[in-house]
């Protein structure tokens, strides 16, 4: 038993706090009238939780049968609380220029602020599930949360993306509860009935012992459900349309964290598979998904006519890039795998917030209508030139570094493998490129009107990218080389 | 009461969610549809309750009476109404003819027996069976959604499916959370999906076969 010490009851309060302060928010969002009023009530709600996520790093609570908080987790909240603060930052600029063009309504704004808070409580809830049940619980809740934003511009577009989200996320989180209730089976003769039988900490020190067979068929349903939500191939069809349907606020949280929470939850499953020496490696099965997801996705950027969709695809390039890292496992890939979600998440949400500005201001978002930006528009259209260049992988930025761990240390152990990782890499690179080119240069097309927005969330994103392509603080390196180790081969 | 017969009954139970899992595969039109899914959900709400007594978890009582007041009365008589509101009661269009589907749906009954069963030899025999049971509910729910363009019957699908998901809950012993998995989760996702799903394509579109949404793909516009 360990001894309840201040910090314990001050990390206790905290966990409590970032779970209950968006809940409230969304509470107090849906009843208020006013959206400036809002607008402000939800970044001030997102900057409180994270500052109070910053809080974690120093006061842990106790794990208990529902909550914990360890190393691996306590990161991606503060990650995820970050983003979600500056993006609420971006989006009360954003919706602002919605309301004005009359594509959203008073009623829906607050309908939206409300979500937007959930959304909040339902990552956080899924970032600190100790039970999986629970866990799956969040997950679910973040899923539907993200289908009524995806539809609430109520366009034929935009109700097809919600359906298709909609159906294919309830499929795959079916198939993640059928994994789950597998788990607990395996668990249950061992840790015998009850609570202790889903606590993942419990369980982890006890998996050794698991049914490994049980754990097998569990894990195939867990990684093609949860999969499903990290939009890896084949199971990616919702992720293109709800990005480009939404608004790009949902966008950039989409990307930029849900994604990240759903793949969060294979990586605790995956643990307990390794502690279970008998349990087939989930690694193989990761790498191959995500080998596929890579290539397939950077094919498909190509022939993208619409930009959010083709950032969208970028999007499923970048977990199957993820993915890969941390199926192939070990201190080095899985240090590159974590080191490469903080940084897409910085510098896909990053792009969205340009995109959202430029689809504003050119009042479209089709690739062929946009162009010249940086002309027009020079800040946004060097913000978003260095946004892709920071995601297509060019030296010296974070994404580069990444990869090029990811890389290096599978050619070291799988040079076949490297090949077909670096193919897709170029690829992707490719389509990017040729499209930048279009967009940011030549002869200004379409509107000319002046951005009415903040820059200042995008350009923190992109900075913090461009500082750890160049110089990551040692504390941040040795957290991570210690997390890689946590999370094993 | 020996175990023998503890085991026949839930067995017959959950097979009976089997066999009515096909009964909705074959359906062509909208009230036997519904209707057939009504008895799903009854079939289910009495293997929960008789899980409840032979497993002595009274807890369970309260899923399997949601089961039936929600799920086999509530939301069939809704949808009733919406399908006759809309006129779209009398046939179903399907993708695949109803043959084909059937025969597929057997050889998924084969797969989840095949998968089961090898996988669970060591835990007790009212769960491996159950399991078996279950996952083909789940994966013929799963080929309804497929196979069906209309937005009704793929819900029914996706409910059959979620009642697959909860026979294997409750069939799994002593797993905690059950009562708030199954119900908070069922009773969201049938409020989102009547109320606001629903709602939105009819008001929109006029329809709510899904093949009139295909007419967007995104990139031609």
């Amino acid at each position: 038993m360990i001894e309840l010490t201040p910090l314990n009851l001050l990390g206790e309060a905290i966990v409590v706090a970032i779970l209950v302060v968006p809940a409230l928010s969304a509470a107090v969002l849906a009843l208020l009238p006013g959206y400036r009023l809002s607008a402000r009530l939800n970044v001030a709600a997102a900057f409180v939780n994270f500052a109070m996520a910053m809080v974690l790093f120093a006061a842990r609570p106790t794990p208990g049968p529902y909550l914990l908080v360890d190393d691996l987790n306590v990161s991606l909240i503060v990650l995820t609380t970050f983003v979600a603060f500056t993006t609420s930052a971006f989006s009360a600029s954003y919706i602002a220029h919605e309301l004005e063009i009359g594509r959203l309504t008073p009623t829906y704004l607050r309908f939206y602020h409300a979500m937007y808070q959930m959304l909040m409580f339902a990552m956080n809830l899924a970032l600190v599930a100790n039970n999986i049940g629970l866990m799956w619980v969040a997950i679910e809740l973040a899923t539907l949360t993200t289908v009524l934003m995806v539809g609430i511009y109520r366009t034929h577009e935009a109700l097809e993306a919600a359906w298709k989200y909609f159906i294919l996320g309830s499929v795959g989180i079916a198939l993640a509860l059928f994994g789950t209730i597998l788990v607990y089976l395996a668990a249950r003769p061992i840790m015998g009935q009850g609570l202790d039988a889903m606590a993942w900490n419990r369980m982890l020190q006890a998996a050794h012992g698991f049914d490994p067979v049980l754990l097998n068929l569990a894990f195939v349903f867990l990684l093609l459900g949860y999969g499903t939500k990290v939009g890896l191939a084949p199971l990616h069809a919702w992720l293109p349309d709800a990005h480009a349907e939404g608004p790009t606020p949902i966008s950039a949280v989409l990307s930029g964290l849900l994604l990240n929470v759903a793949l969060y939850a294979v990586l605790r499953f995956k643990m307990l598979l390794a502690a279970n020496a008998d349990a087939l490696a989930p690694g193989p099965l990761m790498v191959a998904m995500g080998l596929v997801s890579t290539i397939f996705a950077a094919f498909m950027l190509y022939r993208r006519r619409d930009i959010k969709r083709m950032f969208a695809y970028s999007s499923i390039e970048h977990m199957g890039i993820i993915t890969f890292a941390f199926g192939m496992g070990g201190a080095l890939a899985n240090f590159a795998g974590l080191l490469h979600m903080t940084m897409h998440s910085l510098t896909k949400s990053a792009i969205f917030f340009a995109v959202g500005h430029i689809s504003q201001v050119k009042g479209t978002q089709k690739i062929a209508d946009i162009r010249g930006l940086t002309e027009s528009h020079p800040v946004l259209g060097w913000g978003l030139v260095l946004g892709v260049v920071a995601i297509a992988g060019m030296p010296p930025l974070g994404i580069f570094m990444s990869e090029f761990l990811i890389v290096s240390s599978t050619f070291a152990r799988a040079p076949g493998l490297a090949l077909l990782l670096v193919l897709g890499l170029l690829i992707g690179f490719g389509a990017l490129m040729l499209r930048l080119q279009g967009v940011a240069f030549g002869p200004p097309a379409g509107g000319r009107a002046p951005v009415e927005a903040s820059y200042v969330p995008m350009f923190a994103h992109l900075a913090l990218v461009a500082t750890a392509g160049i110089y990551l603080p040692d504390p941040l390196v040795r957290w991570f080389q210690h997390v890689a180790a946590l999370l094993g081969g | 009461m020996t175990r023998g017969l503890a085991f026949d009954i839930s067995h017959l139970l959950a097979g009976g969610m089997v066999l009515l899992s096909f009964a909705l595969l074959y359906q062509d039109r909208m009230s036997g549809l519904l209707r057939a899914y009504a008895l799903h959900a009854l079939v289910l709400s009495t293997s929960v309750a008789w899980q409840a007594y032979i497993q002595d978890a009274p807890h369970l009582y309260v899923t399997a009476t949601i089961a039936l007041a929600f799920k086999a009365i509530v939301i069939p008589v809704a949808l009733h109404r919406i399908v006759m509101r809309l006129g779209i009661h009398r046939t179903i269009e399907t993708v695949v003819g109803v043959g084909p589907t059937i025969l597929f749906g057997l050889g998924l009954v084969g797969l989840s027996v095949a998968v089961i069963l090898p996988v669970t030899a060591e835990s007790d025999a009212l769960a491996r069976e159950d399991l078996a049971f279950a996952l083909s509910v789940v994966l013929l729910g799963l080929l309804m959604m497929i196979t069906r363009r209309n937005a009704v019957s793929q819900i029914v699908g996706f409910m059959s499916l979620e009642n697959g998901l909860v026979l294997a809950a409750t069939g799994a012993k002593g797993m905690p959370l059950v009562v708030e998995i199954s119900v908070a989760f069922s009773i969201l996702i049938a409020f989102i999906v009547i109320g606001i799903v629903l709602f939105r394509i009819r008001e929109r579109f006029d329809t709510v076969d899904i093949h009139a949404l295909d007419s967007f793909r995104g990139e031609r516009r």
